[in-house]
């Protein structure tokens, strides 16, 4: 925490002369000056804290915040307001400069509104159930569990080939099936990718826990979410370009490090 | 040979050639106009793509090794349970009256379900109660669902079978001494099974095809298997693969049992 706070206060103090003439984002924002945030309502943990974005607190907000600042935006400067999931992805013009709340980028999508690039990659997690949460995150113990998974998925090979089960896993055709086998403990564990899992154990499946996920990289084709913003919307460049930078000072990989692995206490499997 | 003889031979011979000439000319237009469709050589690439069919086949016939292991052991209990509720609907006793309501709820619910909803019902269901492993397991609900429903469908056709053995031959054991019992065991039923031979022999291949149903709760058998396939290659040659694996098995199954219809047919004729 501290270390982030002392990184984005330091972001803060270059840029106190609040908003400069020569950022990239000039002229571009909804309101002049300002930079106008959409999220859910509610917005949800772990993407933001007590439905609070304002606080910076959750994986979302702290990655607003550090996207705002990149861009040369005080903390004050960051608007917040509410919108519905659909209302978002119509297409039409928005009362918002972008739009964070786990958008997965896809082609379809993209036809009809604009995304940054990528600031989160859902890596693929493993939940169990309520009776091996105390399965270690170590390969070693996963292959001895009774594994479950969506047969359509990208899941089916990772399964194969990373964690090689001792015996054949059991494949269902969507999530609803996956929790009703692990209710029914005809299966220990099953992989999702990381919202999934996080939502299923907390709400659908007492009990359950998720236990480790996998370094995104390794799964294929793997959700990425991006900032949803108005097709054509000449801020894209400005914000990408904070992303990258902050990619690259390992900014990005810190914050979900802090929200994403530490909050959760979902560690990676090892 | 007579001149009928001849004639008839001629238009024998006649209607062979119109046939052969007609079926030749739906082969050869399927195979031209087929291909002009002008979505043809997509949906070559999707269903008939020979290096996916090769590169999937061998694990497909693995997967089918999973199918007929549930038909297996299915078929007998499905055999067995059918002809006992066949016979507790039969029942005649009034003490036994229970027995017939019994067997007549019993085929109208498992009849009465759709076989997916059974499977899920009874296969998700029944391990949620909390049995330890490895009696959750969903092999053993999922076949026993099959068994529940199919044993409905024999019942019924195993009633058909013994209401076809005439009412006389019953009495006639009874008055040469026998019980009902006997009478049953040795007069009625081996007629009644020999007469619902064919009719059995399709619901035998039904159920072949519908353990493909247990795919739902979680085992890998073909159809899922092929559905991995599918997802993995972004290709529905897989099913094509499946349903060839599926018919190799069904179709001689389909012949035979017309064939013991048609000599059923003509030893009563």
């Amino acid at each position: 925490m501290s270390r982030i706070v002392a990184i984005t206060a330091a972001a803060f103090a270059l840029s106190t002369a609040a908003y400069a003439e020569g950022t990239c984002a000039a002229g571009k924002t909804l309101t002049e000056g300002k930079f106008t945030i959409a999220t859910g309502n509610p917005a949800y943990y772990p993407w933001v804290l007590d439905d609070a974005p304002e606080k910076g607190e959750g994986f979302e907000a702290a990655v607003a915040y550090a996207v705002a600042a990149e861009m040369g935006f005080d903390a004050d400067d960051v608007i917040w307001v509410r919108s519905s999931f659909d209302e978002a992805i119509q297409p039409g013009a928005k009362e918002f400069d972008v739009n964070m709340q786990q958008y997965s980028i896809t082609p379809e999508r993209d036809q009809v509104v604009d995304f940054s690039a990528p600031y989160y990659t859902a890596p693929m997690a493993v939940l169990v159930s309520p009776g091996a949460t105390d399965t270690a995150p170590t390969l070693d113990a996963l292959k001895g569990l009774k594994w479950g998974a969506v047969g359509s998925t990208t899941a089916v090979p990772k399964l194969a080939a990373i964690i090689q089960p001792d015996s054949d896993p059991l494949l269902y055709g969507d999530n609803a099936d996956v929790n009703a086998a692990m209710s029914a403990n005809q299966i220990d564990a099953a992989l999702f990718d990381l919202p999934t899992a996080l939502f299923l154990s907390a709400v659908m499946i007492e009990g359950s826990k998720v236990i480790g996920q996998f370094a995104p990289d390794q799964s294929d084709n793997p959700d990425q979410f991006g900032m949803l913003m108005e097709e054509g919307n000449p801020l894209k460049p400005c914000i990408d370009e904070a992303l990258a930078s902050l990619v690259e000072s390992g900014q990005l990989a810190e914050i979900e490090a802090k929200w994403l692995q530490d909050t959760t206490g979902v560690p990676l499997i090892k | 040979m007579t001149r009928r003889e001849r004639y008839e031979a001629q238009q024998r011979r006649r209607s062979v050639a119109i046939a052969a000439t007609s079926t030749l000319t739906v082969i050869v237009a399927l195979y031209i106009l087929v291909p002009l469709a002008p979505g043809w050589a997509k949906v070559q690439q999707s269903f008939f793509n020979w290096d996916v069919l090769v590169k999937t086949f061998p694990k497909l016939i693995e997967a089918f090794r999973i199918n007929v292991m549930i038909f297996a052991w299915s078929a007998p209990a499905i055999a067995v349970l059918g002809l006992l509720i066949a016979l507790a609907r039969d029942a005649k006793s009034p003490a036994l009256f229970p027995l017939r309501i019994f067997g007549a709820a019993f085929t109208d619910i498992f009849r009465g379900v759709p076989v997916i909803l059974t499977v899920y019902l009874i296969g998700f269901g029944i391990p949620g109660l909390g049995l330890p492993r490895p009696w959750n397991s969903p092999y053993i609900w999922g076949s026993l669902a099959l068994i529940l429903t199919y044993s409905a469908y024999v019942a019924e056709i195993f009633r058909s079978g013994i209401d076809s053995v005439h009412h006389s031959q019953r009495a006639a054991g009874l008055s040469l001494g026998l019980s009902e019992r006997q009478v049953m065991r040795d007069v009625v039923l081996p007629q009644a099974i020999r007469n619902v031979v064919p009719s059995q022999m399709n619901m035998l291949i039904a159920l072949q095809k519908d353990v493909s149903l247990l795919s739902f709760i979680g085992p890998v058998e073909i159809f899922r298997q092929a559905g991995v396939f599918k997802s993995l290659l972004a290709n529905f040659t897989p099913y094509v693969g499946a349903a060839i694996i599926f018919l190799i098995v069904t179709v001689p199954a389909t012949r035979y049992a017309d064939h013991l219809l048609a000599r059923q047919m003509r030893e009563r004729s």
